[in-house]
């Protein structure tokens, strides 16, 4: 079965005696269609595993292995093709183009690919139906709330039907109620066989996830199932 | 959604950036073809006033002898046998390669006349290329027609003769149709009539004593049309009238050059400004190019993103620069020489120029930016902020 393995990673920033280590000789196995969150205390390394597990950020040591291809091994270039086959992203902060609209946002990923104009519109709008925002295609992200704008975040992540999304604390900006309604998204695109693998220090937002990867100073400390999932919308 | 929609739509976002880039190759541009317009428009007119000078290429009869003259004076006594050339032979003249280059060809009979017990010297000239040749002319009458003289203003009054009034010249009369006004040259003690009645008076017929040519230069060395007659007629000795031909293509290479300095130092200064503003705008952008990365984007997509704004910047720049430069060109022209009208038409191989430099610089000055941008760790740059 597809997966995603890291074997030994560890990351460090710096040089000699003043450098830091992020992560330290992790190792562990996602299968494919997996949603795990990964917890941790803020300056655990849990953003650094993700942003290694994004293919941005090469390890120190170690290899991480995405359906059985190295990584990190590839070249820049390569790496940069495999983040867009493989990889959806949604940032905490957003990180929206504030001079394109929403349509224009989702299609961003697509920019690179070789589709018509139209099919790449289609592409867009499928996704931006998904997570509930048809209708305001032509707005400017200035214009949605913060709410909305995640949504627009995980359309653009989700348009070129990456097989993983990996997302940093998508509710972090968020409140209660929309941070429920983003998970629930998040929760309804791995039942539809995404693997979602999310960094958030919530546990609200971590009962959605199937298995909790629990971080500690740079080390997993604990890996286990997550508490059941509440209900979705969708559960009826 | 392409790269060249993002280009675009951040151009459009960036407007005063963009703007200041345009501005930058504008003025560097325009100051080239303004320098480029301007230089032609004045080696077209300096060629044009220089025709006004009349002749620049001088056909004598070939000499074995020595000049004994020397800054206009003339030793006394010393008289030169010199061969002549046959009016024929002029003929040839037409048939050089550099044919269309010759403006005037104005054959010239000397002799000596003696009036009233006076020795003066009698010019049969060609009075159709008259105004070609001898464009400083000023006459107060008329030119003379068949058995007509006119003096020069020396002449005239040394020989106390007013227009209408007779000049006794071999066996009949000549009537005095004009008097030129003084030139300060030689032709002031000159008299002159047409060409056939001084070689009928001198017993010269179908013989010549030297000819005057009027060369336009403008786009062949006159060193070569010199070569040329000189081939074509053997037993002549062309002559250039070095001074000025040298004297005008050493001022306007010197202008030429100088310009280019000028305008190679302003071209400089845009490509620098293009470079620092689209330095600037990439550190801007950082979250944005930190995105592009991170979705997918790979390095030489952020390059092409960064070249194709400054591609469409610098298009425009280079058209703008054109017309800007063409039409400072004009006002210059018309201020500095007081012309109503001058005569610089598009042209599209400077235009085409004007376009390539501005985009060549528009792109070599993001080069380096766009490496910078293309270089960004996606990590970086979205932690960074």
């Amino acid at each position: 079965m597809s997966a995603i393995v890291g074997e030994n990673l560890s990351k460090a920033f710096g040089w000699g005696e003043s450098s830091v280590c992020a992560v330290k000789n992790i190792s562990f196995r996602i299968d494919f269609g997996e949603f795990v969150a990964i917890m941790g205390e803020s300056g655990a390394g849990k953003s650094t595993l993700l942003s290694i597990m994004g293919a941005m950020n090469a390890p120190t040591s170690g290899s991480l292995c995405v359906d059985e291809i190295d990584i990190y091994r590839l070249g820049i270039e390569h790496r940069a093709d495999f983040r867009r086959e493989f990889l959806g992203f949604v940032f905490q902060s957003f990180h929206l183009i504030a001079y394109l609209t929403v349509l224009e946002n989702v299609m961003l990923p697509l920019a690179t690919v070789k589709k018509n104009r139209k099919r790449k519109r289609e592409m867009a709008a499928d996704a931006l139906s998904w997570v509930g925002l048809s209708g305001k295609e032509h707005r400017l992200p200035g214009e949605l709330s913060g709410g909305e704008k995640e949504r627009v975040a995980v359309a653009r992540a989700i348009v070129n039907h990456p097989p993983i999304l990996l997302a940093d604390e998508p509710t972090g900006n968020l409140d209660t109620k929309t941070s429920g309604e983003i998970m629930a998204l998040l929760k309804k695109l791995n039942h539809a066989g995404m693997t979602v693998i999310m960094v958030t220090h919530s546990h609200e937002c971590s009962r959605y996830a199937e298995r909790i990867l629990q971080v500690a100073d740079g080390r997993i400390t604990e890996a286990g199932e997550a508490c059941r999932c509440p209900a979705t919308p969708e559960d009826g | 959604m392409t790269l060249k929609e993002i280009a675009y739509r951040n151009l459009l976002r960036r407007k005063a950036k963009a703007s200041f880039v345009l501005a930058g190759l504008v003025i560097g541009v325009a100051t080239g073809v303004a320098v480029i317009s301007f230089v032609d428009a004045m080696t077209e007119d300096i060629n044009h006033k220089l025709e006004k000078f009349g002749a620049n290429i001088l056909i004598v009869p070939r000499s074995e002898s020595l000049t004994l003259s020397y800054g206009g004076l003339s030793l006394g006594g010393v008289s030169f046998e010199m061969k002549e050339i046959q009016e024929s032979d002029l003929a040839r003249v037409h048939s050089i390669k550099n044919a269309r280059n010759i403006a005037a060809l104005g054959p010239l009979v000397l002799g000596i006349l003696t009036v009233d017990r006076r020795k003066v010297l009698l010019a049969g000239v060609d009075f159709s290329v008259s105004k070609v040749l001898k464009p400083w002319w000023q006459v107060s009458g008329n030119l003379p027609k068949e058995n007509e003289i006119l003096l020069g203003a020396e002449a005239a009054r040394i020989l106390e003769r007013i227009p209408g009034q007779t000049l006794p010249a071999g066996d009949g009369h000549l009537v005095v149709s004009g008097i030129l006004q003084a030139t300060g040259s030689q032709d002031d003690h000159l008299v002159f009539t047409r060409l056939q009645t001084a070689q009928k008076i001198l017993g010269k017929q179908g013989r010549i004593s030297m000819a005057e040519v009027a060369a336009l230069c403008k786009d062949c060395p006159i060193t070569d049309m010199v070569r040329q007659l000189s081939e074509v007629l053997p037993d002549a000795n062309v002559m250039a009238i070095q001074q000025v031909v040298k004297g005008r293509m050493e001022m306007l290479s010197n202008f030429r050059k100088f310009s280019m300095g000028i305008s190679a130092v302003v071209l400089l200064i845009g490509s620098l400004v293009v470079l620092v503003t689209m330095m600037s705008s990439v550190r801007e952008r950082t979250e944005e190019i930190g995105v592009f990365r991170a979705i997918g984007f790979r390095q030489s997509h952020v390059i092409r993103i960064i070249f194709i704004e400054a591609g469409i910047l610098s298009g425009i720049s280079g058209a703008m620069g054109y017309a800007l430069g063409l039409g400072a060109a004009h006002a210059a022209f018309r201020l500095l020489y007081e012309a109503h009208s001058v005569h610089m038409p598009f042209r599209p191989e400077l235009a085409a120029g004007a376009f390539l430099l501005a985009l060549c610089i528009g792109i070599v000055s993001s080069i380096y930016p766009a490496t910078l941008a293309a270089r960004l760790d996606p990590n970086d740059a979205l932690r960074a902020l």
